[in-house]
C-alpha cells in the first residue's frame, strides 16, 4: 500500500552565523492512513522541526537541504497522485492548499493557533471559506458543528469568544476544531496535551482518538511523554539529535525495544507498578549541545554497549530487523549511512 | 515565639490546620472588595520528620499557594501551622513575625520548577550557592568556599564549576544548583514545587534519585508538589490529593493508589497515561471543568463533576474524616463506594 506521506532522507538545517545546527540530519519514515503515528524524543531532538519542513513552514534560516517529502493525494478515480512538497515553493499556491486543508497542524505553542484580536470563530470560519467553496452562513454552520464534534459545550456562544476567554481544556478543543475543519487526511499533533492537566489530557486524547477512528485520518503524534505514547500510538519513531534511533509498532516498542537509546529511556521512567523508591537506571552523560555532535552513532558517548572503532567512526543505517520494526543500530547490523 | 508542648506525634514535623488562604478580588475606583479567590480553603494536613508527603492535583488547585504559605512567602488569612523547630519547641509559622521568622527560615528551604528562570544569571555558582550562608552568619569566605564546593560534590557537580555562571550548565545541571543552594543551609523541610517538570525524562531520572539519595543521608523532609502521579507514587510515602482549595484524600501512598475512597483520586488515577500499550487507561471519563475557586460550588465542591453525587453532597460540605487509620478523606458516600484504582 502507497504510504499517505513518505518521508526520505529528510535534512532540514538551520545556516547560522556561530555555526550550523543539523536540527533534521536525514529521517526517514511513513505514515500510513488511519494510523497514528507517534513521535518521542527528548527536548531538541528535532521533532518539531521534522514537521515544520513537512508543512514548509520553517522559519529562517532553517533550509531543507536534502530529501523527499511525497505526499499520496488519492483523486477521485482511485488512482494516486504522489506529490514531493521538499519540492514546491514554501509560499505557492500548491503548498498553502495543501496547508490546513489536506495536513493540518496542533502546533505546539497553544497560543501561535489563534489571534487574541478575533474571535475564535471568525478565525475557524475564514480558513474554512479559504480552502472550501462555501458562503460565511455555511462556514459558521460547519464550524458550529465541528465545535459540537469535538464536545465544546454551549457551542454557539464559544464561537463568538476571543481563545483568551476559554478555558485551557477548552481552548485545546477550539484548537482541535480549527484543525479538523476542512477534514485533512493528516493531522500532525505537536505535544497537543503538554499544556493541559491529566483529567484534560485524558479528554483530548479520547478525543483524538474517536475523530480519528471516524474519519480514518493519519495522526502524528509528537511528545516526549512515554506514556501518552504508549496510550495513543499505533506505530512509534524514537529520535535523538536529529536522528531516527528506532521505528516499530507500539507493542515492540514498549515490549521489546532494540535499539539501546530506546531501552534506556523506558527504564528512566519511573512507572505505576515498579517498586517505588529504588534508584532509577540513568543514562549518563548529556544530550550534547546541537553545534557539538558526536561523529559516528549520535548516542555512542552515552551508550553502554557502544562498539570502539566502529561507533563512533561511522552512522548506522535505519535497518529492518523484523516484521515492522527498523532499527539504527551496530548491534544488529553493518549497515552505515553513506556521506 | 509562641512556644507550647507537642500535642500531636513526636514524629510530626509539620502540622497545618484549617489552613486558609483567600486573595480578594477587587474591582473600581475605590478597588473595593467584591469577592475572594479561594486559593487554599481550609486544609489540615501533617508531614512527619524524615518522610515525602506529596500534593498532588490540576492547575489552579491550589498546591503552590499552599507551599507558600508554609515557608510564609505569603501571609495565611487564617489557620495554623505548627513547626516543630531543630530545638525541639513547637512554632506557629502562621502567627509569627518576620522577625521571630527569621531564625527558622533555614529550616525551612524550597526548590522551583523552572531550572531557567529561578537562577540569578549575573550570579556564580559560588555566589548562588553561597549567598543564604552569608545572609545566614557565614561571613568567612573561605568557610564558605569550603561548604560550597562540598554541596557542589553532593548534588553531582565539580567544584571546579563555582566560578562559572549558571547559562554554562544544562536544565539538570540547574536543577542541581537549585538543589544544592537550598541545602546551603542544612534545612529540616524541603518544599519542591514541581522540581523535574521541566525536565526530560532522562535527566528527571537523576533528579528523582539524587533527590531520594539526599533525602536518607541528610534525614530530609519533604513537601513535594506535582502532576505526575507516577512520579510521585515513585517518590512519596504518602500523598495528599487537592481539588479546588480543598485536600479531598491523603492516604499511604500505595493505599491511596490502589484502593482510592475518593472519586476525584480515582478520576486522576484512572487518566494517567500508563507507559505499556497492553494496559489501557482512561477508562472513567472525567466530564466537564474544574470549577472557580472564587465562585466555588454548594455542597462537596466536586458534586457537579461527580458521578457518585447524592442529594446531600448538593447541600453539605463533607468532613475531612479518617475512614481507616491514616487514611484521610472528604466525601459523604467514601465508606460505601469501592472505586477502581491503579498499580
Ligand atoms: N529557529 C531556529 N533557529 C535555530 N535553531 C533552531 C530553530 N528551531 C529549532 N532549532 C534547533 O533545532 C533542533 C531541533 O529543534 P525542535 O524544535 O525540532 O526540537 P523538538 O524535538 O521539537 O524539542 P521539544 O521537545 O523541546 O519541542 C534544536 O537543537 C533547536 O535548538
Ligand atoms: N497572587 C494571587 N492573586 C490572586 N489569585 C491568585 C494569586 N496566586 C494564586 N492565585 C489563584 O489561586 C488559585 C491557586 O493557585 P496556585 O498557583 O496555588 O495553584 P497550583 O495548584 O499551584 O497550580 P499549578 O499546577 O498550575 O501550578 C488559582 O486560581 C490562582 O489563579
Ligand atoms: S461527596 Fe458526593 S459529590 Fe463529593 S465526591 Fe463524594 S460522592 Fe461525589
Ligand atoms: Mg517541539
Ligand atoms: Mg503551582
Amino acid at each position: 500500500m502507497t504510504p499517505l506521506l513518505s518521508v526520505q532522507n529528510l535534512k532540514t538545517y538551520f545556516l547560522m552565523d556561530e555555526g550550523v545546527v543539523k536540527a533534521v540530519d536525514g529521517v526517514t519514515f511513513d505514515v500510513h492512513a488511519g494510523q497514528v503515528f507517534g513521535i518521542v524524543g527528548e527536548s531538541g531532538c528535532g521533532k518539531s522541526v521534522t514537521m515544520k519542513a513537512v508543512l514548509r513552514i520553517v522559519e529562517p534560516p532553517g533550509k531543507i537541504v536534502n530529501g523527499q517529502i511525497l505526499l499520496n493525494r488519492a483523486k477521485q478515480n482511485g488512482a494516486s497522485d504522489v506529490i514531493d512538497l521538499a519540492q514546491l515553493d514554501a509560499n505557492s499556491k500548491a503548498m498553502r492548499d495543501i496547508r490546513g486543508a489536506e495536513i493540518a497542524l496542533i502546533p505546539q505553542e497553544p497560543m501561535a493557533s489563534f489571534s487574541p484580536v478575533h474571535t475564535v470563530g471568525d478565525q475557524i470560519i475564514e480558513a474554512i471559506m479559504l480552502h472550501q467553496d462555501v458562503n460565511k452562513r455555511e462556514a459558521r454552520k460547519i464550524a458550529l458543528q465541528q465545535f459540537k464534534d469535538v464536545g465544546i459545550p454551549i457551542p454557539e456562544q464559544r464561537l463568538d469568544e476571543y481563545s483568551w476567554q476559554l478555558s485551557g481544556g477548552l481552548r485545546q478543543r477550539a484548537i482541535i476544531a480549527m484543525a479538523l475543519s476542512c477534514n485533512p487526511r493528516l493531522l500532525i499533533a505537536d505535544e497537543p496535551t503538554t499544556a493541559v492537566d491529566v483529567t484534560t489530557q485524558a479528554q483530548v486524547l479520547r478525543l483524538l482518538r474517536r475523530l480519528q477512528e471516524q474519519r480514518n485520518a493519519a495522526i502524528i503524534f509528537i511528545t516526549h511523554d512515554l506514556g501518552v505514547i504508549a496510550q495513543m500510538a499505533s506505530y512509534v519513531m524514537v529520535m535523538y539529535l536529529g536522528l531516527v534511533m528506532e521505528q516499530g509498532s507500539v507493542d515492540d516498542i514498549f515490549h521489546a525495544p532494540k535499539h539501546p537509546y530506546t531501552q534506556a529511556l523506558l527504564r528512566s521512567i519511573p512507572t505505576i507498578n515498579m517498586t517505588p523508591r529504588l534508584n532509577l537506571p540513568t543514562i549518563s552523560g548529556s544530550i550534547p549541545h546541537p553545534f557539538n555532535k558526536p561523529r559516528g552513532c549520535p548516542f555512542h558517548p552515552r551508550c553502554e554497549k557502544s562498539i570502539a572503532g566502529k561507533c563512533d567512526a561511522r552512522v548506522p543505517a535505519l535497518k529492518p530487523i523484523g516484521e515492522k520494526q527498523l532499527v539504527s543500530c551496530f548491534l544488529y547490523h553493518d549497515a552505515e549511512v553513506s556521506s | 515565639m509562641t512556644n507550647r508542648p507537642i500535642t500531636q506525634s513526636p514524629n510530626r514535623l509539620l502540622e497545618v490546620k484549617n489552613l486558609k488562604k483567600y486573595f480578594p478580588i477587587r474591582k473600581g475606583f475605590f478597588r473595593t472588595t467584591i469577592g475572594n479567590v479561594r486559593a487554599v480553603d481550609d486544609v489540615s494536613f501533617f508531614i512527619n520528620a524524615g518522610e515525602t508527603l506529596g500534593l498532588v492535583g490540576e492547575s489552579g488547585c491550589g498546591k503552590t499557594t499552599a507551599s507558600r504559605c508554609i515557608l510564609r512567602a505569603l501571609v495565611p488569612t487564617s489557620g495554623e501551622m505548627i513547626f516543630r523547630t531543630k530545638e525541639g519547641a513547637s512554632a506557629d509559622l502562621a502567627k509569627l513575625s518576620r522577625a521571630q521568622l527569621r531564625p527558622l527560615r533555614p529550616q525551612m528551604q524550597m526548590i522551583f520548577q523552572d531550572p531557567y528562570g529561578s537562577l540569578n544569571p549575573r550570579m556564580t555558582l559560588f555566589d548562588i550557592v553561597g549567598e543564604p550562608m552569608y545572609v545566614n552568619g557565614m561571613t568567612n569566605r573561605k568557610e564558605r568556599v569550603e561548604r560550597v564546593a562540598e554541596l557542589l560534590r553532593l548534588v553531582g557537580l565539580r567544584p571546579e564549576y563555582m566560578q562559572r555562571y549558571p547559562h554554562a550548565f544544562s536544565g539538570g545541571q540547574r536543577q542541581r544548583i537549585g538543589i544544592a543552594r537550598a541545602l546551603s543551609v542544612n534545612p529540616r523541610l524541603v518544599v519542591a514545587d514541581e522540581p523535574v517538570s521541566a525536565l526530560d525524562v532522562s535527566v528527571q531520572a537523576q533528579i528523582l534519585n539524587l533527590m531520594l539519595d539526599l533525602q536518607k543521608r541528610l534525614n530530609l523532609t519533604y513537601l513535594f508538589v506535582a502532576h505526575n502521579l507516577s512520579v510521585v507514587r515513585h517518590i512519596c510515602d504518602r500523598v495528599a490529593v487537592m481539588y479546588v482549595g480543598k485536600i479531598v484524600e491523603m492516604a499511604n501512598t500505595l493505599e491511596l493508589y490502589a484502593a482510592p475512597k475518593h472519586p476525584y483520586t480515582a478520576a486522576l488515577m484512572s487518566a494517567v497515561p500508563v507507559a505499556d500499550p497492553r494496559i489501557k487507561t482512561g477508562n472513567v471519563e472525567l466530564k466537564g471543568e474544574v470549577p472557580s475557586p472564587a465562585n466555588p460550588p454548594s455542597g462537596c465542591y466536586f458534586h457537579p463533576r461527580c458521578e457518585f453525587a447524592a442529594e446531600v453532597c448538593r447541600k453539605d460540605a463533607p468532613a475531612f474524616r479518617e475512614i481507616t487509620p491514616n487514611h484521610f478523606v472528604s466525601c459523604h458516600r467514601a465508606d460505601e463506594l469501592r472505586l477502581p484504582g491503579i498499580g
